[in-house]
Formats: structure tokens, sequence, C-alpha cells
């Protein structure tokens, strides 16, 4: 019981006086950066480096791990309340959040989410403590094929997302994809697509189009409705807290997005994304209330958001065990180990216990601190919602102009996110769903290059998926999950039609 | 706001400073060293915050800060995007002219111009000084069965397809050297199977996992896996020993290459003599303070300082060497 030991150590370090102001000060400053769109923790925590140098390197780090947990939270909020993702990993929580709001059950939604991502992420920092270094070896068994294989898993999630339309939905699939070969391409170093524009050869930033789609696309369409008379929207039917029923509903979810989170977080490519959407399309296969997805199902937020924080949780891992930063955040804080002229790895458990154990024990901390700063928020935030429309949707122009302004400072951003906003209300015009297009756009590269990457290192040799015993799992799974349930139906009417030839 | 109207307290000091050019331009030239730094300073960093170019802004920024080297506001802003092409253009065009700043640049944004095909280049700017370099280490993983830089040369010319080898993007400092090695030891380079990661981690990740034969990255990057065994690192690119790390150069090993990753300033085109050589003077003095001394041992960075002219030479150079590799291995036509 060594770890035990060194994490009640971690504890008194992460209790003192000090510390504890540090973490308060990165929480909250976490959840302010993650509600607006754009300002992320990475961005927050390469501001605070320079001003850092020099001070005490393990209430640095209990900080920034604050602000890293904090805006995993602050994403959530403007997803469910404003149909606007704060960032990437939060576009699946506005499907059905912002769809719980309009019924009049914004504030569950905003409760399930917080309550969620602190089960989620408190179970993730157990992993993080007591699993670190197992998990790390499964991790590094993941090569460009497993990668690759991992996409088409998680590609199958847009099946759920397709909507009415088969046709429509693909639509909307291949049209992300095409954004997302915007910009150089990674393998060669050549431009695609960019209409000879140097701004476009970094590609169309996710959160531009997410916001375009979601919240322009939709201020725009609320706009041309107006005229026919808004529909009516109430900021609280019943409670506002979850009640029974919801809390039945949610906690299996939190639990499996929590399980589904944390390992595909320690993935040195996986991301925070990729477990939201497999979270959500496992949840919709798992309900009991199928029916309520695409109406505001508590489990589609419960389950991604719970997976969300559960992978900043898994991040940490290769981060700290390896050196490996495998997001944004992750590398910054990289950087900051090596300014304080720390080397994160095999040897920072060894030679910096105090630092390590004190920032584990200050997640715990976080994380209720979170939630203690955030439920109570939940009852002024739902007040939002009775905003006349026409001032709430002028305000949602507003925030999500200035999110993707400050993302680089760039006028053709700007551009790019009206244009992407007219696509988002034409969309909605012709019923047209505007996920599989966001799904497009983050899948799309990343399984193109993996795929290539796959090839090369194969020197092409296509049989590395299916003879590598991990990729092979994956891709077997995700032809269980496109063709299990056709199967099935076909299997149920055998039986119903043998039943009737037997009477 | 990243842009700033000069106002008439810079257009005074404008007409002060052609004031000077028309007395320095009948009288004897004054010496460099005589320049004081400038009284206010910009530093655009054309990167997003974080990155290498960024940090080096912001601790540039805090020297001249606290040293009082600068005695007015020292700002720093970032202008992403396309490898620093998108800020270079910015400094050459709606910044043409202005004294009071300086770009971070380097040798990634050598690399970038060419294959962006970017309309304007370093050629164009004022250049101010060189201020750090990261050597590059070739690693294979722990337990490949490349033990010396000899046994991988020889399988990479035996069969160069069956040596991947991960790196950063595609054209950059890490594709280069691979690039001038096989140039070297006589393989096509075009032959080359490298392997682009996107950021040093996922690069790292594979080489953990053995799903490459070799790898290439800035030495920093690695020096952790490197002590701790779980990578073989078989050679660096410095000129010499870099100080505390015993690995052998490549020049050692008979391979005459030396790769510096490098960073630098320039300033807009445009600027007046007095005004290049204030801000010379700040860069300097900068170099010559212990607080920069202390941020270059605490990151890792060697002191790569030449100032000046030496420093447009250099530039010069680097620019010839990089685009005839990017040449080579067919990232430019």
């Amino acid at each position: 019981m060594d770890t035990l030991k060194l994490l009640w150590d971690g504890f008194a370090v992460a209790f003192s006086l000090k510390n504890m102001l540090w973490a308060l000060a990165g929480v909250t400053l976490g959840t302010m950066v993650g509600i607006l769109p754009g300002i992320g923790p990475a961005l927050t925590v390469a501001l605070l480096l320079p001003v850092t140098f020099g001070r005490d390197p393990v209430g640095s780090f209990i900080m920034f791990a604050g602000i890293y947990y904090g805006g995993m939270y602050g994403g959530s909020t403007t997803a469910i309340l404003l149909n606007t993702p704060g960032e990437s990993a939060s576009i699946i929580t506005a499907l059905e959040g912002n769809l719980m709001a309009r019924r009049g059950r914004g504030g569950a939604a905003l409760a399930t989410a917080a309550i969620g991502s602190f089960v989620a992420g408190t179970l993730a920092t157990a992993g993080l403590t007591f699993l670190a270094p197992a998990l790390v070896r499964v991790a590094l068994r993941f090569g460009p094929a497993e990668y690759f294989a991992l996409m088409v898993l998680a590609f199958t999630t847009v099946t759920s997302l397709l909507g009415g339309s088969l046709v429509k939905g693909l639509t909307s699939l291949l049209f992300g994809m095409a954004l997302g070969l915007v910009g150089i391409d990674l393998q060669t170093g050549q431009a695609r697509y960019t209409l000879g524009m140097l701004e476009m050869l970094d590609g169309i930033d996710v959160v531009i189009v997410a916001v375009g789609l979601f919240a322009v696309g939709e201020a725009l369409y609320a706009a041309s409705q107006l005229a026919r008379g808004a529909p009516e929207v109430v900021a609280v039917r019943g409670s506002i807290w979850m009640n029974r029923e919801e809390w039945r509903r949610s906690w299996p979810a939190w639990i499996r997005g929590g399980l589904l989170g944390f390992p595909l977080g320690a993935l040195p490519a996986g991301g925070a994304e990729i477990p939201t959407f497999l979270s959500y399309s496992l949840e919709r296969r798992l309900s009991r209330h199928r029916d309520e997805f695409g109406r505001g199902a508590i489990e589609g937020v419960a389950g991604p958001e719970a997976a969300n924080n559960a992978a900043a949780a898994g991040v940490l891992v290769p981060l700290l065990t390896l050196g490996i930063p495998t997001s944004a955040t992750a590398a910054i804080m990289l950087a900051a180990f090596q300014q304080f002229g720390l080397q994160p790895g095999p040897l920072l458990f060894q030679n910096n216990p105090e630092l390590v154990w004190g920032m584990i024990a200050s997640l715990y901390l976080g994380n209720a601190m979170l939630l203690v700063l955030n439920l109570p928020l939940v009852g002024l935030w739902v007040r939002l919602l009775t905003v006349p429309q026409p001032l709430l949707y002028g305000g949602i122009l507003v925030f999500a102009t200035l999110g993707v302004y400050s993302l680089s400072n760039s006028l053709v951003d700007l551009m790019t996110l009206l244009v992407i906003g007219l696509v988002g209300f034409a969309m909605r015009r012709m019923d047209v769903p505007v996920a599989p297009a966001v799904i497009g756009l983050i899948l799309g590269p990343l399984a193109e290059q993996q795929l290539r990457r796959a090839l090369a290192i194969s020197q092409g040799d296509f049989t590395v998926f299916f003879t590598r015993p991990i990729s092979a799992t994956l891709l077997a799974l995700a032809l269980i999950a496109l063709a299990g349930p056709a199967l099935a139906r076909i299997v149920a009417a055998r039986r119903r039609k043998s039943r009737v030839a037997a009477m | 706001m990243r842009m700033t109207v000069p106002g008439r307290c810079s257009r005074f000091v404008a007409v002060l400073g052609m004031a000077f050019l028309a007395v320095a331009a009948i009288g004897p030239l004054a010496p460099a060293q005589e320049a004081t730094p400038p009284d206010s300073l910009r530093i655009m960093a054309p990167a997003s915050p974080g990155g290498g170019w960024d940090q080096t802004a912001r601790f540039a920024q805090a020297v001249f800060r606290e040293t009082g080297i600068i005695p007015g506001s020292v700002e720093v802003f970032n202008v992403p995007g396309a490898g620093g092409t998108i800020g270079l253009a910015r400094l050459v065009s709606t910044e043409r002219g202005a004294g009071d700043l300086v770009m971070i640049s380097g040798l990634v944004m050598v690399g970038a111009i060419l294959t962006n095909r970017s309309a304007v280049t370093l050629a164009q700017t004022t250049p101010i000084a060189r201020l750090t370099a990261e050597y590059e280490v070739i690693a294979v993983p722990a337990d490949s069965p490349f033990q010396t830089m000899d046994d991988l040369i020889e399988a990479f010319k035996a069969n160069p397809g069956a040596v991947s080898w991960a790196g950063g993007s595609a054209g950059g400092v890490d594709h280069i050297l691979v690039g001038l090695l096989a140039k070297e030891i006589g393989v096509a380079p075009e032959d080359i199977n490298y392997i682009p990661f996107s950021g040093g981690g996922e690069a790292l990740a594979a080489m953990l996992g053995g799903h490459v034969a070799a790898g290439v990255t800035g030495y920093g990057e690695w020096a952790g896996q490197i002590e701790a065994g779980n990578l073989r690192a078989l050679a660096v690119s410095a000129g010499e020993r870099i100080p505390g790390v015993d690995i052998p150069t490549l020049k050692e090993l008979g391979i005459n290459i030396e790769v510096a990753n490098w960073r630098g300033v320039v300033a807009p085109p445009g600027i007046t003599a007095q005004e290049r050589d204030a801000l010379i003077a700040a860069f300097d003095q900068l170099h010559d303070s212990a607080r920069w001394q202390e941020i270059l041992a605490a990151n890792n960075w060697n002191d790569f300082y030449l100032s000046g002219d030496d420093f447009a030479d250099y530039l010069a150079q680097e620019n010839a060497r990089v685009e005839q590799v990017l040449r080579d291995i067919g990232l430019v036509e």
C-alpha cells in the first residue's frame, strides 16, 4: 500500500492553506475560460506560464491542474443553455443538453453534467492514482494501425445521429469531412483546398465549425421563425433539480462514461472528443428511452460529460508517466515542467514525489471544489433562458463572434464563421442534421493521417489492420456496431415467422 | 488590439530619427555600441501561445521589463498560423517602417516560407539577432537492433523504405535533418520513409511503442526518456558535444552535418539605421543579462547569439541550404 501512503502525503501537501487557494484560483479561472468558446485552458495556462517562472512549482501545478479540470466543467454550460459548445469535447453535450433546456429541464441537464463530471473525474483520478503504470503499457501498444481501427469504431457513432434520412445524414458527414481536408496535409506538407489563402493553411478550427453550425445557424433559423410567432420556451418545468427518475437514469451513464473516457483519454493520440462520441452512441443503444434521444434524453448528457472529464484525467497518465503530451493543455503543462527544471517521465515520480502526489491529491480536491462552485450556479444559469428570444439569440451571436475572434484574432476566422453559420441555417431549413458534419470534421482528418501512417510504416501492406490483435478487435467491434442492429432485426423477424409457422 | 496607430509621439520620434539620419549621413558614422535600446518595444510571436516562439517572446519580455533595458512598455502579441508566414506577411506589409517592433523567427520559418510558397520572405525583413538553438537527436527504441549510428546507416542504405523515421511535420527541421543525412550517405532523398507526427508527443509514443524504426526531434524533448533508458540516442546534430550530454555528434562519427534549430528576431523592412541599431543594442544587453542566461539554462536552450550583419549573412546561408534539401526531398519544386 505504498501508493496510499504517497497519496496521503500528497493530501498533506494539497491541504495546506496556500495550495488550497491555488487550487481554488485555478478551478474558478478554469470554469470561466471553459464557458467562453475559443479561450480554453491551454491558452490560459500558456499566458500564466511566464508569470509563474521562479515561483513555487507545487502551487503553480496545482493551479494549472485546476484550470484544466475547470475548463472541462465550464464547457458544458454554454453547450446546454445556448447550444454553443465552449470546447470541442462538449459538442456532443450540446445535442441532447440543449433540447433538454428547451423542454424546461435545463437545470437537470446542468446538474447531471456537473455531478457526472465530479463522479467520473473522481473515478478517473483514482484510476490515475492506482492504474497509471499498467495502463500506459497498454496505451503504448497503440500504433497508427490501432488508432485507425479506433477511428473506424468511433465513426459508427454517426449511425445514431443520422436522423430521419440516410442521404441527408451522409451529406452532412461528407460536408464535415470535406472541411477537414482544408489546410496543409501533414503527411506531405502540401496545401489542400486553401483557395490560395495563407490563413487557410492551418485548416478550419473545429470550434469555428461547431459554433457556426450550432450557434450561428440556430440563431439565424430562430430569427427566420420569429415572425411566425416564437415557440414558447419554458425555463423551468417541474423542479429545477434532477428528479428521482433523472437520477436513476443518470448514474449508470456517469459510471459508463467514466469507464470509457479514462482509458481512451490515456491513449497518446486519443483526446477527449472520441470518448464522448462513443459514450453517446453507447447510451443510446442501452437506453430504455431510446425514443427520447433527439428530443432531450438525460443519458445523452450524463454519459458524454462524464466521459470528457474522465478523459481529461486520462490525459495526465501519459503526461506524468512518460512525458507525452496528448492535448494542447498537456503540451503546455509539459513546457511548464521543463521550465521548472522537472522532467516528466519515469523519473518524475521518484525525483519529485511531493509535486506529483500533491498535484494528484489536489485533483480530488479541485473536483469537489468544482461541484460546490457549479451546483449553486445552476439556478442562476437557467434564468438565462427567460431572456426574450430576440435578445437571447442576439446575445448568442455576440458571444459566438467574440469567442471565435479570440481564437487567433483573425478576420478570416470571422468570415469563415459567418459562411459556416449560413450553411448551418440552410441545413436546418432543409432538415439536414448538423452533428454528423462536426463528427466528420474531427474524425476524418485523424483517420486519414493514421491510415496513411500505418500504410507508410507497413510499406503499403493492408493486412496490418487485420493481423494486429488490437486493431482486428476494434474493427470487429465496429462491424458489430454497424451490422448488429440490422442482424438483430432479421433474427427477430425470422423468429416471429417461425412462431407464426408453428401455430 | 494588435494594431497600434502611430500616434503623434511616435511620428515625432520618427522625424527626430530622420533628422539624426541626416546628421549621421553628413558626419562620421556613430559606432553601433553607442546606440541605446528603444523606449518601448512590441514583440510579435508568429504562433499560438505556448510554443517555442511564444515562450521566447514572453521570456524576452520578462527580461526587458525586469532589468529595465527597455524603460517603457514591452508588449507581446500572437499572430499564429502557417508556420509563422502569416505573421511574416503582417511584418513586411502593414508594419513596414515600424521601428518599435520585432518578430520572433527561426529555422522552422525558413522551411515554412519555402513549402507554403509564401509571397514574402525573410530576405525582406531587417535581421536583428539570433538568440537560441536547440540541437536535434537521432534515437531508436530501447529494444531496437540498432546499437550505433553505423548500424542504423547500414540498414538505411540497404533498404531505405524499411527504416521508418518518426519526426515532426513534413518539411520541418526533423525532416530536413533526415534529408541531409540521406544525401550525405548516398541514399536518394526521395526514398526516405519519413512519418510526420503532429507535436513531439505522438512521435514519442510511436517510438516507445516500437512502431517506427528510428526518430528525430529536438534533444530536450526526449532527454528524459534517453536518461531513463527507454530510448537509445545514437547521435546529436550539434557542431560540438552539448555540455553535459554524453552523445556523439554526427561530425564525430564522420558525417559532416550540423543542424541547429535556431530562433532569433527580425524587424520590419524600411526602418532607419538608428532604429535598427537601437534594437540590436536592446538584444545585445538582453544577451549580456544574468537573467537571460538563467532562462536559457532552465529551458535547455543553447546560447546561439549573433547580431546585426553577421546574422543577416547566416540567414542567407541557411535559406540556401534549406531550399536545396527541400528540393531534394521533393517538397519544393
